[in-house]
C-alpha cells in the first residue's frame, strides 16, 4: 500500500495568512502528486504562492485547508518533534541565499543535518567529506562561506541537502543569486543528481530552469494553472544513468 | 541532539567571541569570587576564634582587674592591679567548684640562646596555670615547689620560642637561656596549642616579680595582673561566677552599692557570641556577593536575548535541517550553563587568590571552604538555567519560515 503511494501528494491544499485580520491565501486548492525520481519545476511569478508550497511540502508549514503527504502519511499528523527529525533525514534544502552558517567552514555546514540525526561526530565528518567530494568541493573543506564564490557556496549547499540521503531535494530559487554561466552549472549538477535517482523540486520564476526539467508546475495568484510533462527531454543523457 | 553536542556548540559559539563572552560572565566571576572570599575570612576568623576558645581551656573563669575609684577619681579598668595572691588562695580554699587557680604578670622581653634571640610573651605565673588551661608538656617537666616559692631560675618555653631559639636537632631542656640579662635553665617544652598560644615563655610567678617585672606590680608585692581558674563541671559556672564575686567584694572590702574593682569573665562564651557576630556579618556579606550574581545572571540573560536576535537566520537555518524545538533550547541554555560555569570556575579561582591574597597582606587567618566553592558552583549553575532558560525557550520557539526570512 505505501510502496504504492506517490512520494509527495498534495491534495486540495490551500494555506491561508492572517495579517491584520485580513485573511491572505497564499495557496489556493493545489492538488499534484510527486514520484521517486522526479525532477519537478515549480514556476510562477513572484507571490505565486512558490515559497508557501516549498515551505509544506519541506515540513515547515501546515496547510490551512487539504493535506501534505510524504510517503502515503498526513504531514499534519505528525508531531513538530516528528517532522523535525523528517527535515533532517528525508528532506534536503538548498536556498538561494545558501544559508550556510558564516562561523563554521564548509565541512561542518555539510555535516549539519547529521547532528540532529543523532550521529557521531568522527562518522559526520566522514559522510561530510563523500558529500563535498561528489560535489566536487573537497578542496575548499576547510574553508568559510565568506572564503568562497557565490556557486561554490551553493555546491556546499548542495553537498549539505544532500548528506543524510534524503527522498527529496527541495530547491528554492538555487540559481537566483548566481550568474548565468554558474547558475547553468549548478543545474547540471542537480540533473545530475536526478539521473542517480534523487527526487528534486525546484522552485524558480526562470524559464530557462525549466527546460532542463521533465516536468514543470505553474502556478498563478496561489493557484495551480498548468502541469507539464516533458516525455523524453534529453534522451541520449537518460540511457547513460 | 545530546547535552554533550549542546555543549560542543555552545563552547564554538562562545570561543568567537572571546571578548563579549568574558564580559558576559565578568557579574558571575565577580559574585562567585566575593562569595568564596567571604567564606574564606568568615571561616578563617571562626576557627581563629575556635582555636583560641579551645587554647583557654574548657569551664575556664577569668578574673580581671576593674575600674578603680582613687580620691573620687574613677580610673580605666586594669589601671591599677588589684587582685593578690591571697585572693587566689582564697577562691582555691574557699569554693569548692574551683579545681585549680593561677595568678598572671607577663610582660614582653627580648629571650636570648647563644646566637639567637627572640622577642616573646614573659608570663609569671605558677603551676596551676598549665592544669587550668589543660596545657600538657611536650618535654621535661613543671615548676618544682621550691622554684616557685624561691624564684628559681627556671623557664617553660612555648613551641613556637623553642623552635625560634633552638635547632630543630637540639635538646632545650637543660639548655641556658637568657631574658633580661638572668641566666635561666629550660626545664619544659610546651604542647602546641595554637599560633597565637605557643609564643610565650613561663617563669615562676616569683621570679617574674623578683627578677624582670617587680617594678611593673606597683603598689602591692602580692599583687597579680590576672587571675584564671578552672570550674570543675559546666553546669557549675554560674555559680562558681557569683561565688568568687562574693569572695572577692568580701577580700577587697567593697561597701554594698559600689562597683567592683575586678571582673569575672566567661572567655570561652564571650567569644562563642562573638563566632555568632561573625557569623552573621558574614552570612550578610554573602548576601549582598549573592546580589552580584543575581546581576551577573541578569547581564548573561540579556546577552542571550541580543544573542537569540541575532542568531535568528541561524536558529531558522537549524530549525530548516531538521533541528527539533527542543535541540535549539538545549543549544542556548548550553551556552548560558557554559558561561556561568566558566565564570563559576574563573570565580572560585579568583576568590582562593584573592583571600590567599589578603591572608597573606593583612595577616589573617582564612580558610578555603571545599562547601563554600560547592555552593557557589551549584549557584553559578541554578543561574544559568534560570536566566538561560528565558531566551534559549525565546530562540526554540522561534518559527523556521519567519527566521529563514530575517536578515
Amino acid at each position: 500500500m505505501t510502496a504504492a503511494a506517490p512520494l509527495i501528494s498534495l491534495q486540495s491544499v490551500s494555506r491561508t495568512y492572517r495579517t491584520e485580520g485580513v485573511a491572505v491565501a497564499a495557496v489556493r486548492n493545489v492538488s499534484f502528486d510527486i514520484a521517486q525520481g522526479e525532477i519537478v519545476a515549480v514556476m510562477g511569478p513572484s507571490g505565486s504562492g512558490k515559497s508557501t508550497l516549498m515551505n509544506m511540502i519541506g515540513l515547515l508549514d501546515l496547510p490551512s485547508e487539504g493535506a501534505v503527504y510524504l510517503q502515503g502519511a498526513n504531514v499534519a499528523d505528525l508531531t513538530e518533534d516528528r517532522r523535525s527529525s523528517l527535515r533532517a533525514r528525508s528532506i534536503g534544502f538548498v536556498f538561494q541565499s545558501y544559508n550556510l552558517l558564516a562561523r563554521h567552514d564548509a565541512i561542518e555546514n555539510v555535516a549539519l543535518p547529521l547532528v540532529y540525526c543523532g550521529i557521531a561526530r568522527k562518522e559526520r565528518l566522514a559522510r561530510a567529506e563523500a558529500s563535498l567530494r561528489a560535489v566536487g568541493m573537497l578542496h575548499r573543506a576547510h574553508h568559510f562561506p565568506r572564503q568562497l564564490s557565490g556557486g561554490e557556496q551553493q555546491r556546499v549547499a548542495i553537498a549539505r541537502a544532500l548528506i543524510a540521503s534524503p527522498l527529496i531535494v527541495l530547491a528554492d530559487e538555487p540559481t537566483g543569486a548566481l550568474d548565468s554561466r554558474t547558475g547553468a552549472e549548478i543545474l547540471s549538477l542537480f540533473a545530475a543528481l536526478n539521473r542517480t535517482g534523487q527526487t528534486v523540486v525546484m522552485i524558480t520564476h526562470d524559464p530557462g530552469i525549466a527546460t532542463q526539467c521533465r516536468r514543470t508546475i505553474h502556478l498563478h495568484d496561489g493557484e495551480l494553472v498548468s502541469d507539464e510533462r516533458v516525455a523524453e527531454l534529453l534522451p541520449s543523457r537518460s540511457t547513460v544513468s | 541532539m545530546t547535552m554533550l553536542q549542546g555543549f560542543q556548540i555552545a563552547l564554538h559559539a562562545l570561543r568567537l567571541n572571546p571578548l563579549r563572552s568574558f564580559l558576559t560572565m565578568l557579574g558571575i566571576v565577580i559574585g562567585v569570587a566575593s562569595i568564596v572570599t567571604v567564606f574564606a575570612i568568615g571561616s578563617g576568623a571562626q576557627l581563629r576564634l575556635q582555636e583560641q576558645i579551645r587554647s583557654i581551656g574548657a569551664n575556664v573563669l577569668m578574673i580581671t582587674p576593674g575600674a578603680v575609684y582613687q580620691g573620687g577619681v574613677r580610673l580605666k579598668d586594669g589601671s591599677k592591679l588589684t587582685m593578690t595572691e591571697s585572693d587566689v588562695q582564697a577562691i582555691l580554699e574557699q569554693i569548692p567548684e574551683i579545681q585549680a587557680a593561677a595568678g598572671s604578670i607577663a610582660g614582653t622581653a627580648q629571650v636570648i640562646h647563644e646566637g639567637k634571640n627572640w622577642n616573646t610573651t614573659i608570663n609569671g605565673t605558677t603551676t596551676g596555670h598549665f592544669m587550668v588551661r589543660d596545657w600538657q608538656l611536650a618535654a621535661g617537666r613543671y615548676f618544682s615547689a621550691t622554684e616557685e616559692a624561691g624564684a628559681g631560675k627556671v623557664v617553660i618555653l612555648g613551641s613556637t620560642v623553642a623552635r625560634e631559639l633552638f635547632a630543630p636537632g637540639d635538646d632545650p631542656i637543660g639548655a641556658q637561656i637568657r631574658i633580661m640579662k638572668v641566666p635561666l635553665e629550660v626545664v619544659g617544652v610546651l604542647d602546641r596549642k595554637g599560633p597565637a598560644q605557643d609564643d610565650v615563655a613561663f617563669v615562676p610567678l616569683t621570679t617574674a616579680k623578683l627578677r624582670f617585672l617587680g617594678s611593673a606590680s606597683n603598689i602591692n608585692r602580692d599583687s597579680v595582673a590576672y587571675i584564671i581558674a578552672k570550674v570543675a563541671a559546666d553546669g557549675q559556672m554560674a555559680g562558681a561566677r557569683a561565688e568568687i564575686e562574693n569572695l572577692l567584694r568580701q577580700r577587697h572590702r567593697i561597701p554594698a552599692g559600689q562597683e567592683d574593682d575586678f571582673k569575672v569573665q566567661d572567655p570561652a562564651a564571650a567569644m562563642e557570641a562573638q563566632q555568632g557576630a561573625i557569623r552573621t556579618v558574614a552570612l550578610l556579606l554573602v548576601a549582598i556577593a549573592s546580589v552580584s550574581l543575581l546581576v551577573g545572571g541578569i547581564s548573561i540573560m540579556n546577552v542571550m536575548i541580543v544573542s537569540v536576535t541575532e542568531r535568528t537566520r541561524e536558529i531558522g537555518i537549524r530549525r530548516a535541517l531538521g533541528g527539533r524545538m527542543r535541540d535549539i533550547r538545549l543549544q542556548f541554555l548550553c551556552e548560558a550553563l557554559v558561561l556561568c560555569l566558566l565564570g563559576g570556575a574563573i570565580g572560585v579561582a579568583g576568590g582562593i587568590t584573592l583571600s590567599m591574597t589578603v591572608a597573606r597582606m593583612a595577616g589573617w587567618v582564612t580558610s578555603i571552604d571545599g562547601q563554600a566553592i560547592g555552593l557557589s558552583l551549584v549557584f553559578s549553575i541554578a543561574t544559568g538555567l534560570v536566566f538561560g532558560f528565558y531566551p534559549a525557550h525565546k530562540a526554540s520557539k522561534l518559527s523556521p519560515i519567519e527566521a529563514l526570512k530575517t536578515e
